[in-house]
């Protein structure tokens, strides 16, 4: 029904032409209110369990500062690369879009594949999610980041691949903008987990 | 856009019922799901009563007893009031703001679904090996795999799939309320039964979160051999605790903010008069929801968490007492002088006032630490809990469907069995609680299967079991006016009870399209408003015509069966169950997002024929 040639009479912010772009982004923020009270209890959780290493290796002797920061570099970067889809939805040009959601996508592809490496190199180290409340704290917090990250990749995939048939319109506008809020957010949150799981953590011994 | 379809999908029957969207019909599935469950947990509670209606019974014994009392816990608030306030939220809140429907339609069906499919996943426990057992609170250690049966699998899957459908229709209601309001209806004309499924929505968005992680938490050391609650290994039982709580306590506000609101609307109705405070009202409201999240300790005084600790939280309950009391004396400055009527509907809601308050007043006496240390675990702690959401919530959605009712189904609910089925229920309840506040004191401790005689606990509990009877006889009395109102051929008026709000001016039931054309909102009371000025109806804010309207879909159901059937995979550590599951769940989200909905149009001439003046 959309035609490659609507972007002539695509509105302004198409986004939040229609009233149900408007509800979904309203319904979107909403959900990520959500997720903060989500992440919010893994980060309470993981705080209270992050010095209960039953004998295993502690987050001193697993973290390693080039590696997470590698990964925190890959996923920021790609915080800007949504930021570059967005602008370029609201030029209006789906070529743009296309071009700096697949550099996100391969961004964080990246970010996955050094955190897959991360996890396999604990496990061998004896760091699991069955050793201690810190492993199970751990391994549930970070993966629950990870498989955001994970959906999120899919999602930006689906929508990319559904947008070369229906081209831009003020029903895909929504998605593109919904699914960098999302990236946004998954980026927030690694934020802190960079900041309490790993910074924290290498400092040691118990805070407070 | 000229690609719509500009007829509706010819569907009936079951068909209809599966793949609806229609927030009218879903109100209406809500409602059969939750009075199912309603009836079980019911069951249940009647069998527990049966077991401790003499010392040293044994009509289920021990085992059977602890399940029972967790499922008739889990059941009622999980699936039973909570779809019911559901299925109100959905018949009215769209109506009472002008809307056609809810922002999310498709959402909508899918909320519904997910949380059947999880009531029935949990419910299934009683047929394969045994119902969970540790309570509905379900405190580890005592709900870790060394301590209670595989029934506990079932409580942490089933609750986490109906708890997705309860947070995504929480959303959902938020959104609606927000940007779907008619032209003219500002936020401080909204009726209150709009204003408290508002802050409910808030709660459920903030709270549901929080039990879903203390879950997935539980969900890993009982399946994954997680060590969160393993005190061998590191784990700490009080993060259960806490989890349980942020989520437990505004859970209770969620439940009674909505009978709130029906007993503000009825109220109001039938004294014929406007809501007496209303900004008083919604402020109480929105500050009952902002404390609803400071509180959660007191249900953990004696978890050991300080003298300061415990100081504060009891200090923050004791405040919610202040707005509740604020909306008890609202309720009784609006009665008062005004052309009361008792309706059934309105005998539920009067005598709610009084019930609640008994209720609300045990509630202080427990915000007291020293106190609740001599109260705590006892049937103390049981009558006030049941005073509050049975007294207080069941009543209220008993008000509310004899009120809404006819606006609902078209038809009107037997008042001569409507009065029947107050009276048995109303002192059913009463014999039932009230000797569970002395039991408590004399010291009774709260889930124990049975108690010896001669130790002062005989009447009590005897009385108790009569005053259940009571209340069968009053759900049976209610299902038999249900059934005579099905039966009879007599259609409901449009505005029945002489209403105010916007609901009464269409139909009874509303046509699929709510709304022929948008109403032009001018007041509080915006349909008395009209009626008073002489009008007809709602002086409309739009032209006549085409209405668009969204497709049915069968992808809410699938998607909640692919969760439904990766949840057995879980249960059993299938784990190609579980894939396959939850590929079937991801097909239909892909299929969701790429294939657009265009809907369909509903046309002015077929508006015109449908007759939509009241």
């Amino acid at each position: 029904m959309a035609t490659h040639h609507a972007n002539a009479v695509l509105p302004d912010e198409p986004e939040k032409a229609t009233l149900e772009g408007k509800n979904k982004i309203l319904g979107f923020w909403l959900f990520l209110g959500g997720e903060t009270v989500l992440f919010g209890s893994l980060f309470a959780t993981f705080i209270a369990l992050r010095d209960q290493v039953n004998g295993g290796p502690t987050g001193q002797e697993l973290f390693e500062l080039p590696l997470v920061a590698s990964a925190t570099l890959l996923l920021l970067t790609s915080s800007m690369t949504a930021v570059m889809a967005t602008q370029a939805l609201h030029k209006k040009n789906l070529k743009q879009i296309q071009v700096w959601l697949t550099i996100t996508v391969l961004l964080g592809l990246g970010f996955l594949g050094l955190e897959i490496y991360e996890f396999t190199h604990y496990v061998h180290e004896g760091h699991k999610i069955s050793s201690s409340a810190f492993g199970s704290a751990f391994y549930t917090l970070v993966g629950f980041h990870g498989g955001h990250v994970a959906f999120g990749i899919l999602w930006i995939i689906l929508l990319q691949v559904s947008a070369t048939k229906k081209g831009l319109t003020v029903v895909t506008a929504p998605k593109f903008y919904l699914a960098s809020l999302y990236w946004h957010f998954i980026d927030v949150v690694w934020v802190f987990i960079f900041t309490v799981v790993y910074l924290m953590g290498m400092i040691g011994g118990k805070v407070g | 856009m000229s690609a719509h379809a500009s007829h509706a999908p010819k569907r009936s029957g079951l068909w209809d019922w599966l793949t609806t969207v229609d927030h009218k019909k879903i109100a209406i599935l809500y409602l059969i799901a939750g009075g199912l469950f309603f009836l079980v947990g019911g069951f249940e509670a009647l069998l527990i009563r049966l077991q401790l209606m003499y010392p040293e019974a044994s009509v289920v014994g021990a085992k059977t007893f602890n399940e029972l009392i967790t499922m008739h816990g889990t059941t009622m608030i999980f699936l039973a009031v909570m779809p019911v306030i559901f299925a109100l939220m959905n018949a009215v809140v769209p109506l009472q703001i002008g809307a056609r429907d809810v922002a999310f339609p498709f959402v909508n069906a899918l909320s519904f679904w997910l949380f059947f499919f999880g009531g029935v996943l949990m419910n299934t426990s009683w047929f394969l090996g045994g119902a969970p057992d540790a309570g509905w609170t379900s405190y580890p250690t005592l709900a870790l795999n060394q301590y209670s049966g595989h029934g506990v699998d079932f409580y942490v899957l089933g609750l986490q799939i109906a708890g997705l459908g309860t947070l995504i229709g929480g959303i959902n209601f938020l959104v609606t309320i927000i940007n779907m309001r008619a032209p003219g209806m500002t936020f401080m004309r909204m009726p209150m039964f709009t204003w408290s499924s508002f802050v409910t929505s808030g709660l459920i968005l903030f709270a549901f979160p929080a039990i879903t992680v203390g879950l997935v938490l539980l969900m890993f050391d009982r399946l994954f051999g997680g060590n969160f609650f393993n005190p061998d290994a590191g784990g700490n039982v009080v993060i259960w605790e806490h989890l349980f709580w942020i989520f437990g306590h505004p859970e209770v506000y969620i439940l009674i903010l909505p009978a709130f609101g029906v007993i503000s609307e009825v109220v109001s109705t039938f004294s014929k008069k406007r809501l007496f405070g209303y900004s008083s009202m919604v402020f109480a409201t929105a500050l009952i929801g902002f404390l609803a999240f400071m509180v959660w300790a007191h249900h953990m005084f004696t978890t050991g968490l300080g003298a300061i600790a415990n100081t504060l939280f009891g200090l923050a309950t004791m405040l919610i007492a202040v707005p509740t009391g604020i909306k008890i004396f609202n309720w009784l400055l609006t009665m008062w002088g005004g052309q009361i009527t008792f309706p059934t509907a309105n005998l539920w809601a009067v005598s709610f006032i009084p019930t609640f308050t008994i209720g609300g007043m045990t509630g202080v006496m427990l915000a007291i630490p020293p106190a609740n240390y001599q109260y705590h675990d006892s049937y103390f702690v049981v009558a006030h809990f049941h005073y509050v959401i049975v007294g207080g919530l069941v009543f209220g959605l008993f008000a509310g469907l004899y009120y809404w009712w006819p606006k609902m189904f078209g038809k009107m609910l037997n008042e001569t069995l409507g009065k029947w089925n107050f009276w048995t229920f109303f002192i059913g309840f009463h014999l039932t609680f009230f000797p569970q506040h002395f039991l408590g004191l004399m010291g009774m401790p709260r889930r124990v299967f049975t108690y010896l005689k001669d130790q002062n606990l005989d009447v009590g509990n005897f009385i108790s079991t009569i005053g259940v009877f009571g209340m069968t006889i009053g759900t049976i009395l209610f299902l038999v006016n249900v059934a005579v109102t099905a039966k009879s051929s007599k259609r409901a008026p449009a505005d029945p009870w002489d209403g105010r709000s916007l609901e009464w001016s269409i139909p009874s039931p509303p046509p699929e399209y709510n709304f022929a054309q948008t109403p032009l909102v001018r007041g509080l009371d915006a349909f008395w408003i009209e009626k008073m000025a002489g009008n007809k109806g709602m002086t409309p804010a739009e032209p006549l015509g085409d209405i668009h309207m969204p497709s049915p879909s069968f992808l809410p159901f699938l998607m909640s069966v692919g969760l439904f059937i990766a949840g057995y995979g879980f249960l059993y550590h299938n784990y190609v169950v579980v894939v396959i599951g939850l590929i079937v769940t991801f097909a239909c989200m892909i299929a969701r997002s790429v294939k657009d909905d265009p809907g369909y149009h509903i046309h002015e001439d077929e508006i015109e024929d449908k007759g939509v003046k009241a």
